[in-house]
């Protein structure tokens, strides 16, 4: 449950523009129409009891409690059913009501334990709340008759606990599992007296349940209670922050004891998330005070040397004095910096400004190009911006959606739990996906179309959808000649219309029906609001921009962008990706997507730094390996990111990490990067620092200091500490000073400071004069480029092909409960959802290799071997396997190769051509992993760790 | 740099620009994407490449790199 200090108002809000005026206890109030009576009483400041009834669920008029008297009718209305009608005069005191309530309250408590003083809820229960508030001071039916007392508690869960003896079978939770999540997990079993909640066959870990915590809020009672709760007691005071996990950036109320955290809840105010939440933020917070964390700087000379702990001052020094030495020797450009899409946009953009100014080159990067870049490339070309269109709201608008190449309920949840609302009120789904993901099919959800193509296939079914659209005369042609370049549309319409690019020729290589793609393409052009969600299925090809480029082009022709329910939306895996482009994170961009060669952007960056900035662009993260290894890249610093376990082919990163004389890592754990480290700075969590993350619909949140910085430092702090030391002077004294620099020098952020933040709550930039509250759509009135680009998208398969050798393709992907690396949700109790990275293969593909569910398997590709458990499932097709990369032991990417994006070198980790053969040895790569891992741990010194041996209760 | 893999960079988007029907716009626009992505290093790289015969080169890296040479070639530093 929320803690008692955020109000709640009974049923949701209502958006009608009419509205009713009535009286409530004879003050005159007016409220939208569809406002239920005891929701407009709470806005006017009068509470009227209630039990059943919760603000995040519709009114389900069970407990009688908050029964009122309408003048003029007859018996005592629930106000939480009864909407409001003008001139109604509503009594909500009365004797005769007291009486009623007081005998409901009696019932309820006859059959409830009376240990509210050791009850972890106590002083946050709605029901010891009511039980005030009516007055009841006797229960005439006594406590001895048949009660419900004598039920286990389930602590399955391992977050939240339910204590069937506590229940008042109000069934909040179960309307708010399926309401708000959608999963359906929670049933009422019996009837009457009998009737109980009861979660799958057993117990909660054991149901469909992905613990999103939607039930353990909406419970007025201990019944489901976090454990956090249960072992800490009551929060004392809460700090609105956001989460530092997925792009759906969901805004929390951190609760707190002093500066422990004991809980986090979403924020109903939240308008990324409007109160929900999954199980990553809602409840895997712990890393950040895991044993792990580290407490320390250190150095060393050799990747085989000891660790020896230094100094902040020291460190410091050290790392600037190796950055020198090394330019002197090897040149300005032999050195470079990489952002991390899980810092915060200030951070991010004091990494760029240090490589930019101090290291005085272009050689910055983000993780971005490993997932996202290509949405860059391809919605700057097309639209003009590189970003998404819309904001999540607008997904309530839709009325065809189309999924490409993403997960959303294990990737977005929150924002699945919000498409799925829309689904099941009656928009229309279609999924693009080589595997058969959740959304396909799910309680009361189901895809129109399922476009199972094979993966590398992206392209050839957005030509055929685009190909009958024209052909078909399903283009929206008023739309095109008044928004978009009209010849740059002949030369695409002309190529899009060419026979090779129906559906019927392109079946061949994308093994979908054409039939279907007709149907969907018809389905998608006419059914109104269309809108597009894709993810890194979409980019993580050697054709992602040109898929990108060719999702702009199917929106553009049918008119789909530019107002609420329709436009592209780029999916974003990490919190902070899109803030971190948006910071000049890329080496050809300054923030604010502005090209270096640009001399006026150059001139006013390098005017406010006092530099001269360099007008050519920099090295990409795979170029920065690779001019290690060829010998002209010798240092790098790489702020919260794990280069080593996420980026594709390890043998090679591995070599040109090898290759480094300084590599400087700042991370929060001893990552696989830091195995190959010269220079380590403990990191900060989100909980010990202060700044902004960017979500994926462009919102910028608040992210606020809730606890001292572990290591004694925020993460901006150390690159300002470094600048310094390498003579680039840097002197803010609060990340709200670095939002103002970004905000002077990059126009779609003027209007953006933190007092407007704190004011607003959020923003979605656009944010200037002509839009100073921000923009939730974009490209309204025009493209931001002026005229809409078609792109010509010509689908060429990737080089990656399968073979006798390795006849399957082998893609990855994430699950829920883990994220990205697994570096915080290892170090969470979510690993009993996800112990290890599995491999997903066919069962017609297993038998015929003799593979059994749960084998362990070598998987091995032209690039290398690991071995994996297997998980034999029909949610893939034939000839597809498919896996994670959440755990560094697993090695996926030692499998995955070097192909990439033409356009970004994003890699190609959607389609390797492998063999999967029933094996029980590690593979030589994994054993010489252990290897490595057993040696950094022990050059290591203990006392660098917050808590002392490291590897514990990992 | 690993030459190879500059080649084989280079020809991929060559190939992404190949499906322009117009011959100059294609050579234009991969000259201009490597200008405005492809760090100094890399462009001298390939270029000299181009100079020792360009094996593995499709046509349109090659016209592509002849035609716009002198924006490609970085300023001595
Ligand atoms: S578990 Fe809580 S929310 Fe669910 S029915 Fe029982 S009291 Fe109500
Ligand atoms: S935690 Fe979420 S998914 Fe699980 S039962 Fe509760 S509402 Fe349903
Ligand atoms: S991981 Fe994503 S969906 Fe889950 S709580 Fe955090 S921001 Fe929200
Ligand atoms: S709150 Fe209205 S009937 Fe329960």
């Amino acid at each position: 449950m929320y803690s008692n200090k955020v109000q709640d108002f009974g049923t949701p809000a209502r958006g009608a523009d009419a509205t009713v005026s009535l009286q409530i206890d004879g003050t005159p109030v007016t409220v939208p129409a569809g406002t239920s009576l005891l929701r407009a009483a709470a806005e006017a400041g009068v509470r009227i009891p209630k039990l059943c009834a919760t603000d995040s669920l519709e009114a389900f008029g069970s407990c009688r409690l908050c029964v009122v008297e309408v003048e003029a009718r007859k018996g005592f209305p629930a106000s939480c059913t009864t909407p409001c009608e003008s001139g109604m005069k509503v009594t909500t005191q009365s004797k005769k009501l007291g009486d009623l309530r007081r005998s409901v309250m009696e019932l309820y408590i006859s059959d409830h334990p009376l240990d509210c003083l050791t009850c972890p809820a106590n002083g946050n229960c709605e029901l010891q709340d009511m039980a005030g508030v009516t007055g009841l001071r006797e229960v005439r039916y006594g406590y001895a008759g048949a009660n419900h007392l004598q039920g286990t508690k389930d602590t399955s869960n391992p977050y939240f606990t339910f204590d069937p003896t506590k229940c008042i079978v109000c069934s909040r939770c179960v309307r708010a599992c399926d309401e708000v999540q959608g999963t359906f997990a929670l049933t009422v079993q019996g009837r009457g007296f009998d009737s109980k909640i009861a979660a799958g066959p057993t117990d909660f870990l054991d149901s469909e349940c992905v613990s999103c915590g939607a039930c353990v809020q909406a419970c007025p009672t201990a019944t489901l209670m976090e454990k956090s709760i249960v072992e800490q007691g009551q929060p004392d005071h809460a700090v609105v922050t956001t989460c530092a996990y997925c792009g759906v950036g969901c805004s929390f109320r951190a609760e707190m004891k002093g500066a422990e955290v004991v809980r986090m809840v979403p924020h109903k105010d939240g308008k990324a998330n409007h109160g929900h939440s999954c199980v990553k933020g809602r409840f895997a917070w712990g890393y950040a005070t895991h044993p792990d964390r580290l407490k320390k700087p250190m150095i060393r000379s050799k990747i085989t040397d000891p660790w020896r702990e230094v100094t902040w001052d020291e460190a410091i020094a050290h790392a600037a004095g190796e950055i020198r030495r090394i330019q002197a020797k090897y040149g300005t450009a032999s050195v470079g910096g990489i952002t991390s899409s899980r810092c915060t946009n200030e951070e991010t953009y004091l990494v760029q400004k240090l490589v930019r100014a101090a290291f005085g080159n272009n050689n910055v990067d983000t993780c971005a190009r490993v997932c996202h870049s290509p949405t860059g490339y391809g919605l700057k070309t097309t639209l003009g911006e590189s970003a998404g269109t819309q904001d999540f709201d607008s997904v309530e608008h839709a009325d065809c959606i189309v999924v490409i190449g993403a997960n959303p309920t294990d990737g977005h949840p929150v924002f699945a739990s919000r498409m799925k609302q829309r689904l099941r009120a009656g928009a229309s789904l279609i999924v693009i996906d080589p595997r058969r993901i959740d959304l396909v099919e799910s309680p009361h959800v189901r895809a129109a179309f399922h476009l199972q193509l094979k993966p590398g296939a992206n392209v050839a079914v957005l030509n055929a959808l685009a190909h009958v659209v024209v052909t078909e005369g399903l283009a929206d042609e008023s739309y095109v000649r008044e928004r978009c370049d009209l010849a740059e549309y002949e030369k695409w319409r002309a190529f899009v219309a060419l026979p090779k690019n129906s559906p019927e020729a392109l079946e061949a290589a994308t093994g979908v029906p054409a039939a279907a793609i007709r149907g969907a393409a018809r389905l998608y052009a006419t059914a109104g609001n269309g809108a597009i969600y894709y993810g890194l299925g979409v980019t993580e090809h050697s054709q992602g921009s040109t898929t990108v480029m060719a999702i702009a082009n199917l929106a553009m022709v049918t008119g789909n962008i530019g107002r609420p329910g329709v436009g592209v939306n780029p999916l974003r895996g990490q919190n902070n990706v899109q803030g971190s482009c948006d910071m000049g994170s890329f080496p050809h961009e300054l923030p604010g997507y502005r090209h270096v060669s640009d001399p006026a952007v150059r001139e006013l960056f390098g005017k406010a730094w006092g530099v001269t900035i360099q007008d050519e662009p920099g090295l990409r993260i795979p170029n920065m390996f690779d001019a290690a290894i060829d010998g002209s890249f010798k240092a790098l610093y790489v702020q919260g990111e794990d280069i080593a376990q996420s980026d594709p082919d390890t043998k090679h990163v591995q070599k040109a990490l090898e290759s480094l004389e300084c590599l400087i890592v700042q991370d929060i754990f001893l990552n696989e990067t830091a195995k190959y480290a010269h220079v380590l700075l403990p990191g900060s969590s989100f909980l010990e620092k202060d700044g902004t993350f960017t979500n994926a619909e462009r919102r910028i949140s608040r992210v606020r200091r809730v606890m001292p910085p572990l290591a004694g430092l925020a993460d901006w702090e150390v690159t300002q500490a470094l600048a310094n030391a390498l003579g680039q002077p840097m002197r803010y004294a609060h990340p709200a000073e670095i939002m103002a620099e970004i905000a002077a020098l990059t126009p779609t952020f003027h209007g953006v400071t933190y007092d407007k933040l704190d004011r607003l709550g959020s923003i979605q930039w656009p944010c200037n004069d002509t839009a100073p509250a921000g923009t939730p759509v974009m490209h309204e009135q025009q493209f931001v480029r002026g005229k809409g680009r078609f792109v010509i998208t010509d689908y060429l398969a990737t080089d990656e092909r399968t073979s006798r050798r390795f006849p399957l393709i082998l893609t990855t992907g994430r699950i829920l409960s883990q994220y990205n690396v697994g570096a915080q949700t290892r170090r969470t109790a979510n690993t009993v959802w996800h112990e290890r990275d599995v491999l997903e293969i066919h069962p017609h593909d297993a038998e015929q290799r003799g593979i059994r569910d749960g084998d362990t398997v070598a998987l091995q590709s032209r690039k290398g071997e690991t071995t994996l458990r297997a998980v034999v499932t029909e949610r893939m097709q034939p000839g597809v396997v498919y896996t994670t990369f959440h755990h560094p032991e697993s090695g996926v990417n030692v499998v995955t190769t070097e192909n990439s994006d033409w356009a970004t070198n994003c890699p190609e980790y959607k389609v390797t051509a492998v063999q999967v053969v029933a094996h029980v040895a590690r593979s030589d790569w994994q054993r010489s992993f252990d290897q490595v891992a057993d040696q950094q741990e022990a050059l290591l010194p203990k006392s660098a760790l917050l808590g002392g041996a490291p590897g514990e209760g990992r | 740099m690993d030459g190879r893999k500059l080649v084989r960079m280079a020809n991929d988007i060559a190939a992404f620009f190949a499906a322009e029907p117009e011959r100059k716009v294609a050579l234009d626009g991969i000259a201009s994407h490597l200008r405005r992505f492809w760090e100094p290093r890399m462009r001298r790289e390939i270029l000299a490449l181009l100079d020792q015969g360009g094996e593995g080169m499709s046509e349109h890296v090659r016209d592509a790199l002849r035609a716009h040479r002198r924006a490609l070639e970085p300023a001595a530093r």
